[in-house]
């Protein structure tokens, strides 16, 4: 899971390097404009590194993170089937963030790095991992609505500039349509069951609905590193074009399942084929960012607690490779 | 005892360890110390799960009242549950974690290896299934051990604790009761005495790789086979059953 939101948020957007000339920088931008892919050993611009960097570990860390609300379920998931699509769809996430971790590892930072960044606060996470998931529904709607929104975004990102990110969202692609599909499976059930199971779904729609919105980020008028990376092919597409994309997509999904969206001035506009939204309460938005969302600091808390509780298993497992490696060289 | 009766037992006892071992392993995911071992916990969690339904399927057909898998799993009552005390007992640190894994799954893996020669079909096949992936947590859990015995003073002091205290819930996975008997007479069940002494071997021979002590048998706990379990069950299984509880005859 992912959200575009991420790479509009926290530094200004990089400075060219000084050594970089000019020559450097159209010949990288031609390479882009052919659609070539750039790889690891490619010369490229010290800012679109550090932009692909702070996306690609964002994005990873998101990964790590979105496991918490999920796994919030996995103990009081009400079958074993659901058990076991909830344990297999969180293992996925956790394989996403190794993927991207090591894929993010070939632009020259290293993975401690940025488990250090993300545990003092310094990198970020996609802030709807920052909202409870209250009740098993939930869990149906993070897949129908948080998959769904991240897919909006990761599609375009295989076709992204940079090799190794875009590789490796082909195959987290694959896996987030489907876990998708296992979420929206989870609200048809629930709309299809008793009048408290159809509560339950509605409720969760109503909670889950506006954050998905925010996903896609500040509206295009508000934001700030579209542009650039609108030129280096790392986004194909703005903010607001893929959120009125899933809006469109997903209002209709909502009425096969007979419940209604929590959007007084939501419309059909017949001329455009587009659905028109209310609007969207940025200052939530950016308080979750700051750090006041609901979940934000147990969310840390706990990733932390991992972290330090797991120190001495990795000084052992340290330790011993280094024993074996004496007793091997003796 | 009847023959059929002892059949469902043993079944749904395979199911119970199997699902209460897997439902101990999800309690801890996102909290684990790397990356990599989330994802060896999870993925091993997940095979745990998928042989408690296979039991509890086949456990559901034997009884023939049209019980199915989650009605074992989500509605039955603590006594109903006949898995060993080991696999219940509270996570602890990593190192619990592996030491109980590495103490079941040896076992495990040896009455798997027995199960595939009895004379039910169903439980050869599903055992044939299921050794295949306890071979492989048997190795994984024994490397960690492996590394956590002969890594750090704090590592190998934290783990012979683990070891020490675990200990006294091994006895009861060799100590037969009457289901294992008429399952071993009629169906050509595993021979517990057998698959202990393969156990005690294997299980030194990880320790001495570990470079940690193994404890000597003392008094052992007793129980969980009978329904009688350890106090920590109650709140795991009442977690586990509440949305099914709450919501009789809902589908999910």
């Amino acid at each position: 899971m992912y959200t575009q939101g991420l790479d509009q948020q926290g530094r200004p957007a990089a400075k060219p390097d000084a050594l970089e000339t000019a020559e450097q920088l159209a010949a990288f931008q031609q390479r882009v404009d052919a659609e070539e892919k750039i790889e690891a050993k490619d010369w490229m611009p010290e800012a679109y590194r550090r932009t692909l960097i702070r996306q690609m570990s964002q994005h990873a860390h998101s990964e790590i993170i979105g496991m918490q609300p999920e796994g919030n379920w996995l103990t009081r998931a009400p079958s074993l089937k659901r058990k076991a699509i909830l344990l297999a769809k969180i293992q996925d996430e956790a394989g996403h963030g190794l993927y991207l971790y090591s894929a993010a590892e070939t632009l020259g930072v290293s993975r401690d790095q940025m488990v250090a960044d993300l545990l003092s606060g310094k990198a970020k996470y996609s802030s709807i991992f920052n909202y409870p998931t209250l009740t098993w529904a939930d869990i149906g709607a993070i897949g129908w609505l948080v998959d769904g929104a991240a897919i909006m975004n990761q599609i375009p990102l295989c076709r992204c500039s940079y090799g190794p990110y875009a590789r490796a969202m082909v195959r987290i692609c694959k896996e987030e349509s489907f876990h998708q599909r296992q979420g929206y499976d989870i609200l048809v059930e629930l709309c299809n069951g008793t009048k408290e199971q159809k509560a339950m779904a509605q409720d969760a729609l109503d909670r889950w609905w506006w954050p998905s919105l925010m996903m896609f980020g500040p509206s295009d008028i508000n934001s700030k590193h579209s542009a650039q990376s609108m030129a280096w092919k790392i986004k194909r597409f703005s903010n607001d074009e893929l959120r009125q994309k899933f809006i469109d997509v997903t209002v209709p999904q909502a009425e096969f399942l007979g419940l209604r969206v929590p959007d007084d001035d939501l419309e059909h506009d017949a001329e455009t084929g587009h659905y028109r939204h209310g609007e969207i309460d940025w200052q939530e938005f950016i308080d979750v960012l700051a750090g006041n969302g609901p979940c934000n600091q147990q969310r840390m808390a706990k990733r932390r607690k991992a972290h330090d509780d797991g120190a001495w298993v990795r000084d052992a497992a340290s330790a011993y490779a280094a024993k074996q490696a004496a007793r091997h060289a003796a | 005892m009847t023959y059929d009766a002892a059949l469902l037992a043993y079944v749904s006892r395979l199911g119970d360890n199997a699902l209460i071992l897997g439902q101990r392993m999800v309690e801890v995911v996102a909290a684990y110390p790397e990356l990599e071992e989330e994802l060896a916990n999870a993925n091993f969690a997940l095979d745990y799960i998928g042989q408690a339904r296979m039991f509890y399927t086949y456990a559901g057909e034997l009884e023939g009242k049209g019980r199915s898998e989650d009605d074992f799993a989500f509605l039955r009552d603590e006594n109903e549950f006949c898995n060993c005390l080991l696999i219940e007992q509270p996570n602890g640190h990593f190192g619990d974690s592996v030491t109980k894994l590495v103490f079941f799954d040896a076992f495990y893996l040896s009455l798997l290896g027995a199960l595939k020669g009895c004379k039910d079909a169903r439980i050869a096949e599903i055992a044939a299934r299921a050794e295949k992936e306890i071979r492989y947590h048997l190795r994984h859990n024994t490397q960690w051990i492996v590394r956590l015995g002969d890594g750090t003073a704090e590592s190998h002091a934290r783990v012979q604790g683990s070891v020490d205290s675990l200990w006294k819930y091994t006895g009861e996975l060799f100590a037969p009761d009457v289901v294992d008997r008429t399952f071993a007479d009629e169906y050509g069940g595993p021979d517990l005495e057998a698959i202990h002494d393969q156990w005690k071997t294997d299980v030194k021979t990880i320790l001495d790789e570990a470079t940690l002590t193994m404890p000597e048998d003392g008094w052992m706990a007793m129980g969980g086979k009978a329904g009688r379990h350890t106090e920590h069950f109650g709140y795991m299984i009442a977690e586990m059953q509440y949305l099914q509880r709450r919501h009789p005859g809902a589908s999910w």
